[in-house]
């Protein structure tokens, strides 16, 4: 019966490995496009290799003792009141511990350095952009070029970006999966985030965080573009005839998806901010536009 | 007079719970009716419903996990249905507000209602006995706390077809979870739920500490409790420092949204990060509330089925101990994506991954209690190698998202629901099935049948890693979890495949539903009449299959670790006392049933806002716990001439 099943075993299994070489290029956490998510990518392949020097052993051991002590292979030695050696005792917590100590070196260093709140260097200046996650869409608002875009996020590649995130509903999770980190972004706080593309192209960006009845449609198009198709783009999105205000705003705010990207040549200044500090009123002349106060990061 | 109750309530208009609600109530009407027509209503009444037997107890709620195990299963497969088929222009057959319901129903069902009661019913079954007890230390608080978590997974129940559930996740994350955002009474079925079974959780986590450091038998010191002792023992602290917090986090959510205040809302100085925190730090001992004990059982198996002493004792106590105190120190992993500074993340990745030690330990202690015994691949041994190796994959994944930066990848994707299940099933669910084939002989006094289980197993095993291995893959094409539907039409062909796997698994649950029949109808041929039917080790096996009420006509002496297999060595093992005496045991009592019962009206009364009956049942309990406290004849005793014939009826049929 067992031999049966480990054969049904393997033929399922089969078409799982060939639909997974077949599918190499949708692994998209394998294929990114920009330095985070490629950092990323590299500690996860390294993590996964240190850790099988534990898991493998472990699996093989599992299937070969039970079998070689088998209790119908009666010339295997059997020691009933066996049951500490400290050179085992030892081996079995050092070695995890070994592995843990240097999976931990790694991640002390990596944390640090692929922490989103820090700007990446390069010798391009950063392009800012405020976003604020609505139910259930996303608003991309360029404040330097004075534009704001709904669903889409088009912007130049090899420029580092460098996000300030808000919301205007519930807890969303910013996400570009092909760049690397996601971030909350939280009503009445501000998160930062920072990504880059390397090579231009089109890339799905979403929100990872559940959020209600419209969460699988908060998707966006994340275009990476050369910095001459993006200015003039922006050229474009200025020819647009709608305009960001506050009351467009509350318009916007209602439930409801969007399929089709929404352009605006122009935004209210301060409308981020806005966004962000309406829900306290304490705070509202506390802080200067664009310190608000994270309680998780201070400021 | 019905506060926000209409008739309108009723999801008349929706064929799917509309189906699962006439289905439930016509299983119900036929076990009820069954039960009339045999006229069973006295013994079920005077042998179960009023009993305060630990051992009886233990059944009741081990009934109750795999009710709600193929309530919360049938979620699943739902799930993975809808998922399987709502590609691009199909929405599937479960629109947003009902898919929402279902993956936050599931949830909580699987880890409140269906491994708690798992967990405590098998505490009850063998806790006691395995430390010489003849009871628990509080056998009607006991009662009190199984019908609380009745009470509480009769509301998750009721909800399918009055109201609805919670469309929050089982996390029931704020704002999504406020007033604002969630104005229908779903938040509220969920809160009032897990309010009444957490009370129920936590009186057990009391009842069952003080049993094991106050009731043990002469000579068992705690260096000698067997390892399942000492796993509850670890998980009752966890339970007693970990639902406090839950209860709070739930009592300010609730002021939230019935009284109008801003401890969790966005707004007026609310602070949604907060929620977030308290549910983790009741969330991530909650893991560990459940796996230990589970683990308790892999050691008594181990050892059991291999004929030989547990390997490295102390190293599984002290590792067990270990992970005990780490699991309050690392709940901040569940949102590392929260914005958190790196220097925290830190902190709370490499605790994270310091548990990975401990467990490591265990994994290696098991195996090398293997290594050199002879080993019988009997059904529960097998639910052991299979959590073995499938547990080591769970691990590895585990300890690759302590690492901030590849969660802020992987974070919320279907690589991690891959991971916790990986994690929940092999570690969690494979215990207790191998817990429940090893004690069911002990509990109910007949075999379980081997092939059935095997099969049971087998079809578990495989699919297992038919529905979440293709989700590990899908973490890694960045699908998020929790979606009704998608259009990315690459992870198609792996949410066809997971929901196979899910098949397979109805197909384990199938074969496990069949090998309780067919051992019910072979249980002559099965009988346990030695009350020691794998050979064990612990002293639950001394006692008969089912134990007498008091478990121990003569309460044993402990000399060893391994208690009663040094008796079977030494030849102490079924000696006959010199004479017996008379044993006093809790009465039975309709008082607990009574609490159960009101809590259900009260928590019912809450959600839908009918105040009059929230306020009378609440009162009741009150009245009820007066009652009992008044009640000085709560005990009776058994003469030492029915132990004696009890005894010697054992011995004459052994």
């Amino acid at each position: 019966m067992k031999r049966k099943f480990s054969f049904l075993l393997v033929m399922l299994a089969f078409p799982c490995v060939v639909l997974l070489l077949q599918g190499c290029s949708d692994l998209i956490l394998f294929n990114p496009k920009g330095p985070i998510g490629d950092s990323e990518k590299s500690i996860i392949i390294v993590a996964f290799l240190l850790m099988l020097v534990v898991v493998i052993p472990v699996i093989i051991m599992t299937l070969w003792i039970p079998f070689k002590y088998r209790a119908s292979n009666i010339k295997a030695r059997y020691d009933p009141e066996w049951s500490y050696s400290n050179k085992i005792e030892l081996t079995m917590w050092l070695i995890p511990f070994a592995i843990v100590l240097i999976l931990s070196t790694i991640l002390w260093r990596e944390t640090h350095r692929l922490d989103p709140y820090l700007p990446i260097a390069s010798e391009a200046n950063p392009l800012n952009v405020e976003v604020v996650s609505l139910d259930w869409k996303w608003l991309f608002i360029y404040p330097e070029q004075n534009v704001a875009v709904v669903n889409q996020f088009v912007f130049p590649v090899k420029t580092p970006l460098s996000f300030k995130i808000t919301s205007d509903t519930v807890m969303t999770s910013f996400y570009i999966p092909q760049l690397g980190s996601q971030i909350y972004a939280m009503a009445g706080m501000q998160t930062r985030l920072h990504l880059m593309a390397d090579e231009q192209g089109e890339y799905t960006g979403q929100n990872q965080q559940f959020s209600g009845a419209g969460f699988p449609k908060m998707t966006f198009n994340a275009k990476a573009t050369s910095q001459g198709e993006f200015d003039s783009w922006v050229q474009h999105v200025k020819q647009s005839p709608n305009t960001l205000d506050f009351a467009r705003l509350e318009e916007l705010r209602k439930p409801g998806t969007s399929d089709a990207a929404i352009y605006f040549s122009s935004i209210t200044p301060g409308l981020f901010e806005h966004i962000v500090t309406k829900y306290d009123p304490m705070a509202r002349n506390v802080h200067g536009p664009g310190e608000t106060a994270h309680p998780a990061h201070g400021k | 007079m019905f506060g926000k109750l209409t008739l309108s309530a009723i999801p008349y208009h929706d064929p799917i719970p509309m189906g699962a609600v006439y289905g439930s109530l016509l299983l119900g009407m036929t076990i009820l009716s069954l039960i009339t027509y045999f006229k069973k209503w006295p013994y079920l009444w005077k042998e179960w419903l009023t009993s305060v037997d630990h051992k009886k107890i233990g059944i009741m709620y081990i009934i109750l996990a795999m009710v709600m195990l193929l309530r919360g299963f049938s979620d699943a497969i739902m799930m993975r249905a809808q998922q399987a088929i709502a590609l691009g222009s199909s929405q599937g057959f479960l629109p947003p507000d009902h898919f929402n319901q279902v993956f936050s129903v599931h949830g909580m069902i699987m880890i409140l209602f269906m491994a708690m009661p798992f967990l405590s019913g098998l505490m009850n079954i063998v806790v006691p006995q395995q430390i010489g007890a003849r009871d628990v230390a509080f056998p009607f608080l006991n009662a009190v706390s199984l019908w609380l978590s009745v009470a509480g997974a009769l509301l998750v129940m009721v909800s399918l077809g009055v109201g609805e559930f919670s469309r929050a996740g089982w996390s029931g994350y704020t704002p999504l979870s406020e007033q604002a955002f969630s104005p229908d009474t779903g938040v509220d079925y969920w809160i009032w739920s897990l309010q009444i079974s957490g009370v129920g959780s936590l009186l057990t986590g009391i009842n069952f500490l003080v049993t094991i450091l106050k009731m043990r038998a002469p000579g068992m010191t705690l260096m000698r409790m067997p390892l399942f002792t000492w796993t509850a023992a670890f998980t009752t602290v966890l339970i007693i420092f970990a639902f406090p917090v839950l209860t709070v986090a739930l009592s300010l959510l609730t002021l939230d949204r019935y009284c109008g205040m801003h401890f969790f809302t966005n707004d007026l100085g609310g602070n949604t990060m907060m929620y977030i925190n308290l549910f983790w730090t009741w969330g991530h001992p909650e893991v560990y509330i459940v796996i230990l004990p589970a683990f308790g059982i892999f050691s008594e198996v181990v050892a059991t089925f291999s004929r030989k002493k547990l390997f490295g004792y102390g190293s599984l106590v002290y590792a067990t101990a270990a992970i005990m105190f780490l699991s309050f120190s690392v709940w901040v992993h569940h949102f590392f994506t929260m914005g958190t500074s790196a220097n925290v993340n830190i902190f709370f990745g490499i605790s994270t991954m310091l548990i990975a030690i401990p467990t490591g330990v265990k994994i290696f202690n098991w195996l090398f209690t293997m290594y050199r015994g002879r080993v019988r691949v009997a059904t529960p041994l097998l639910w052991t190698l299979g959590f073995l190796s499938t547990f080591a994959v769970g691990g590895l994944t585990g300890v690759l998202l302590s690492m901030p930066p590849a969660d802020y990848v992987l974070h919320n994707s279907l690589f991690l629901i891959a991971h916790f299940h990986n994690m929940l099933v092999p570690g969690v669910l494979f215990g207790f099935m191998a817990g429940y084939a090893y004690w069911f002989p002990k509990a109910i006094g007949f075999r379980l049948n081997a092939t059935w289980g095997k099969l049971s197993f087998w079809f578990w095993l495989t699919g297992f890693y038919l529905a979440f291995i293709p989700l590990y893959i899908l973490g890694f094409m960045g699908m998020p979890r929790r979606m009704q539907h998608f259009d990315n039409p690459a992870w198609h062909p792996y949410l066809i495949i997971a929901a196979l796997g899910t098949f397979f698994i109805l197909c384990g649950i199938g074969c496990m539903l069949l090998q309780l029949l067919v051992s019910i109808r072979d249980r002559h041929a099965t009988r346990d009449v030695t009350g020691d039917p794998w050979d064990g080790r612990t002293l639950e096996w001394l006692t008969s299959s089912p134990p007498a009420a008091y478990n121990f006509a003569v309460i044993p002496t402990v000399q060893d670790r391994d208690a009663f297999w040094d008796m079977k060595e030494t030849g102490t093992a079924y000696r006959k006392p010199d004479r017996y005496v008379d044993i006093a045991m809790p009465r039975n009592t309709v008082y607990g049933l009574a609490i159960g019962g009101l809590a259900f009206l009260f928590g019912f009364a809450m959600i839908w806002y009918i105040w009059w009956l929230a306020l009378v049942s609440f009162l009741g309990v009150i009245a009820v716990v007066l009652a009992r406290t008044a009640d000085d004849d709560t005990q009776e005793v058994i003469p030492a001439a029915e132990v004696e014939r009890i005894e010697a009826l054992r011995r004459g049929g052994a």
